[in-house]
């Protein structure tokens, strides 16, 4: 129930995360100037924050995506399957999510 | 007398309308976005450092321009059928919806043009 509605939460939010990633492009495209500028931004607190909200958010949907996918074409839809393919993507969203940021 | 045929004016009435080619786009985009999105990021953490000199001779390589492209394209538009389902959703009143909409298409077709003409500038610049 929960994972459903942070589904469209982490959505949304990576709809803002393409804005961020079509803007590093651009800067990339246009020189390395620009791209410091961005990188910079990046790097700083705030970035690095919004960074790992949007690697946070990426892992969930893609996880949870996979949940439902499987669903789309009939599996899993027994409760005690569900809970445990909630719990998979719980479990799977935070080694990776942790996993990215200690690999960097 | 009217214009319209009587199959005119019926194409588009049933209860799904777009609806099933809304769905059916939206799970196709999901299965290459998990193809292309985990490439992008292996990819990403394989590079030497995230220096300019090395992430645009990265990029303008054919073989990850291409693919490049194909992200930011398919994630436009996934991202476009997504933010629709959430404004038919939330949004109510029918002004504020179908601007919000309009709205939403529009940033969306910019950002893929922007992300497609960034990629191909770095992948034509490339030597």
């Amino acid at each position: 129930m929960t994972l459903s509605i942070l589904h469209r939460v982490t959505g949304v939010a990576l709809s803002v995360g393409l804005i961020v990633l079509t803007i590093w492009l651009v800067a990339l495209s246009t020189g390395a100037a620009a791209y410091e500028q961005i990188t910079a931004l990046m790097q700083s607190i705030v970035g690095r924050l919004l960074l790992a909200g949007f690697s946070f958010a990426f892992f969930f949907h893609l996880c949870n995506g996979v949940r439902h996918l499987f669903w789309d074409v009939g599996k899993g839809f027994e409760i005690r399957q569900a809970n445990a393919s909630a719990w998979s993507v719980v479990l799977a969203t935070s080694v990776l999510t942790l996993g990215l940021w200690l690999a960097l | 007398m009217s214009l319209r045929s009587p199959l005119g004016r019926v194409l588009g009435l049933g209860s799904a309308k777009e609806g099933s080619s809304h769905w059916w786009a939206q799970r196709m985009t999901a299965v290459a976005l998990g193809f292309l999105s985990t490439w992008f990021l292996i990819s990403i953490l394989l590079l030497d450092n995230l220096q300019f000199d090395v992430v645009s001779a990265w990029a303008g390589r054919p073989f990850n321009s291409i693919l490049l492209l194909l992200t930011t394209a398919t994630l436009a538009y996934h991202s476009k059928l997504g933010v629709q389902v959430v404004i038919e959703d939330y949004v109510h009143g029918p002004a504020i919806k179908v601007f919000s909409l309009v709205m939403s298409n529009f940033t969306h077709i910019l950002l893929a043009a922007a992300g497609v003409f960034a990629v191909l500038k770095i992948g034509f610049g490339a030597p």
